[in-house]
C-alpha cells in the first residue's frame, strides 16, 4: 500500500529538506509554491505611510508518495529539516492512497513508486 | 541688435532641452510603477497623451501666449508668433538673444517644461479617468493655466520683476523693474505649484476609487518608480542648470544645488518614515528624490549649496508628511501630486525668502524677497485652482471625467487601450489572428 505525505514548509528550509529527503532513500517528490496563513498570519507592508496587511505569505509544499511502513520516517526527515522553531514553520500530513499508476509502463501499486 | 551664435551655450541648451523632454517619460515610469497592474499602460499614456498634444499646441499659441507681447499683464498675444513661421533669433521674446542662443533653441526648451507640467497632474487622477477627457483637458488647460502663468512669471506679466507687475506695486522699481524681484528660477510657481494644486482639484471633482481607503491599493512594480525617479533626477540637470540659459557658473551652481537638495530630501524622507513607520522604504527614497528636487526648482540659482540642503531636508519631512493628508481629508490624490508636487513646490518657493545669499531673511536681506514669495505662490495657488476648477466641471458636465466602475475594477488598460500590460492579466491568448 501507499501513502502520500504532504508539507507545507517556510521556502528557505526546501533546499536542506530535499537533501534530507534524498539522503533517506526519497527518489521522487513534487514541489509548488503555494500561500497562505496559520498561526503565523500575514504581515504588514507601508507604501508611503498607507500600511497594508497582506494575508497571505509564501509557502512551499512538497507531496511525496511513500510506501506504507516508510511514512514515519519520511514524515520525521521532513519535520527535521524544515523545523526553525518560529511560528510558520508549517505541517506535514499523511493521507492513504487508493492507487498510483507510473504512466510509461502502466504498472500499478506499490510498484509504481 | 546683431545676433552672435555662441555655440557652447547653444549646444548646452539643446541638451538641457533634450534632457527636460526625457523628464516626461521619466514620470510615465515614476507613476506607472506607482498604479496597479491593471492600469499601468493608461498611467504611462497620460503622460506620454501630453507630449503629443501640448508639443504641437506649443508651436501654434503655445510660445506666444508665454513669451509674446503683453496683454494685461496675465498672458502674451497668441497670434504673434502663430505656428513660428516668422520667429526671428533677434526676437525680443527670444529671452537668450543675448546670450548667443538661436530662439528654436529657447521655444524648444521651454516647449518641454509645458508638457512636464501637464503630465504631472495625472498622478492624481490615476486608474479613473477618461483617457480622451485628459486629452481634450490637457489642451485646454495648459492654454489657460500654463501659458498665463509662464508669461506672468517668466515672460514680463503680474509676477515677474516688471514696473507693472505685483512685486513693483508693493515695493516699488530700481531703474524700471521691480526693487524686490520675485525669484522663481525653473518653475516652482508655473510648474510645481501649478500641476499641484490643478491635481488637487482635479482628484476632488472627479472622485475616489472604488475602494480607495479600504482596499489596499497598492504600487505594482516599485522598481519602476525607482528607474522613473532616477530618469527625472537626470532629466532636471536640463530643467535647473538649462534655466541658467547658458553654460556658465550659474548653471554649474544650480546643477550642484540641485543635487545636495535632492540627497537631502532623500535622507530625510527616509528618516521621517524610519520614526513614523519602522522602515526605510525604497518607495519612500524614489518619492524623496522628487520631492527635493521639486523644492529646489525655483531656488536653484539663488542658494548656497549649504543652503540647498536646508532646503531639501524641509522638504523631505515636509513632503513625507504631506503624503498623509489624503487619508485624513479623504481626497484621492491617488500619487500624491499635491503632497510632492504641490508642497514641495510651495516649500522651495517660500524657503527662498530666508535663504537667498543676496535677498533671504538669513542673509540680512529683511522680509521683503520674502513677502514677495509668499505672494506669488498664493496668487499661482489662487489663479491655477480657479482656472482649473472651471476647466475640471465644463469637463464634467460634457464629456464626462470618469470611466465606468466596471472598467474601473476590470482595469481601464484593457477597456480603453484593448491591451494589458502583462500576460498573467490578459486572458490567453489562445489563437493569432491575421
Amino acid at each position: 500500500m501507499t501513502k502520500l505525505v504532504t508539507a507545507v514548509i517556510q521556502p528557505h528550509r526546501l533546499d536542506d529538506v530535499k537533501s534530507a529527503l534524498e539522503a533517506a532513500g526519497v527518489h521522487g517528490l513534487t514541489v509548488s509554491e503555494v500561500s497562505g496563513y496559520g498561526r503565523q498570519r500575514g504581515h504588514t507592508e507601508v507604501y508611503r505611510g498607507a500600511e497594508y496587511t497582506v494575508d497571505l505569505v509564501p509557502k512551499v509544499r512538497i507531496d511525496v508518495l511513500v510506501h506504507d511502513e516508510d511514512a514515519g520516517t519520511v514524515t520525521e526527515v521532513i519535520v527535521t529539516a524544515a523545523q526553525t522553531g518560529k511560528i510558520g514553520d508549517g505541517k506535514v500530513w499523511v493521507q492513504p492512497v487508493d492507487d498510483v499508476v507510473r504512466v510509461r509502463t502502466g504498472e500499478h501499486g506499490a510498484g509504481a513508486l | 541688435m546683431d545676433f552672435v551664435l555662441d555655440t557652447g551655450n547653444t549646444a548646452w541648451m539643446l541638451t538641457s532641452a533634450a534632457l527636460v523632454l526625457l523628464m516626461t517619460p521619466g514620470v510615465a515610469f515614476f507613476y506607472g510603477g506607482m498604479v496597479r497592474g491593471k492600469s499601468v499602460l493608461n498611467m504611462m499614456m497620460m503622460s506620454f497623451g501630453a507630449i503629443g498634444v501640448v508639443g504641437i499646441i506649443y508651436i501654434f499659441w503655445g510660445y506666444s501666449m508665454s513669451f509674446g507681447s503683453d496683454v494685461l499683464g496675465l498672458f502674451g498675444n497668441p497670434f504673434e508668433a502663430f505656428g513660428l513661421g516668422s520667429v526671428t533669433d533677434t526676437d525680443p521674446s527670444n529671452l537668450l538673444a543675448a546670450n548667443g542662443v538661436p530662439i528654436f533653441v529657447w521655444i524648444a526648451f521651454q516647449a518641454t517644461f509645458a508638457i512636464i507640467t501637464v503630465a504631472l497632474i495625472s498622478g492624481s487622477i490615476a486608474d479613473r479617468t477618461k483617457f480622451g477627457t485628459w486629452l481634450v483637458f490637457s489642451a485646454i488647460w495648459v492654454t489657460v493655466s500654463y501659458f498665463p502663468l509662464a508669461h506672468m512669471v517668466w515672460g514680463g506679466g503680474f509676477l515677474s520683476n516688471s514696473a507693472d507687475g505685483l512685486s513693483a506695486k508693493i515695493f516699488g522699481t530700481t531703474d524700471g523693474i521691480a526693487s524686490v524681484a520675485p525669484i522663481d528660477f525653473a518653475g516652482g510657481t508655473v510648474v510645481h505649484i501649478n500641476a499641484g494644486i490643478a491635481a488637487f482639484v482635479l482628484a476632488v471633482l472627479i472622485g475616489k476609487r472604488k475602494g480607495f481607503g479600504t482596499e489596499p491599493l497598492r504600487p505594482h512594480n516599485i522598481p519602476f518608480v525607482m528607474l522613473g525617479a532616477a530618469l527625472l533626477w537626470f532629466g532636471w540637470f536640463g530643467f535647473n542648470a538649462g534655466s541658467a540659459g547658458a553654460a556658465n557658473a550659474t548653471a554649474g551652481l544650480a546643477w550642484m544645488n540641485t543635487t545636495v537638495a535632492t540627497c537631502a530630501a532623500m535622507l530625510a524622507w527616509l528618516l521621517t518614515e524610519k520614526i513614523r513607520d519602522g522602515h526605510a522604504t525604497s518607495l519612500g527614497a524614489a518619492s524623496g528624490v522628487v520631492a527635493g528636487l521639486v523644492a529646489i526648482t525655483p531656488a536653484a540659482g539663488a542658494l548656497s549649496p549649504v543652503g540647498s540642503v536646508v532646503i531639501g531636508l524641509v522638504a523631505g519631512v515636509l513632503c513625507a508628511l504631506a503624503v498623509g493628508l489624503k487619508y485624513k481629508f479623504g481626497y484621492d490624490d491617488s500619487l500624491d501630486v499635491v503632497g510632492v508636487h504641490l508642497v514641495g513646490g510651495l516649500t522651495g518657493t517660500v524657503l527662498i525668502g530666508f535663504l537667498s545669499t543676496t535677498t533671504g531673511v538669513f542673509y540680512g536681506g529683511g522680509v521683503k524677497q520674502l513677502v514677495v514669495q509668499i505672494l506669488i505662490a498664493l496668487v499661482a495657488v489662487v489663479y491655477s485652482g480657479l482656472v482649473t476648477l472651471v476647466i475640471g466641471l465644463i469637463l464634467k458636465a460634457t464629456l464626462g471625467w470618469r470611466v465606468s466602475e466596471e472598467v474601473e475594477v476590470g482595469g481601464v488598460d484593457l477597456a480603453v487601450h484593448g491591451e494589458s500590460a502583462y500576460e498573467s492579466l490578459g486572458a490567453r491568448i489562445l489563437t493569432e489572428v491575421k
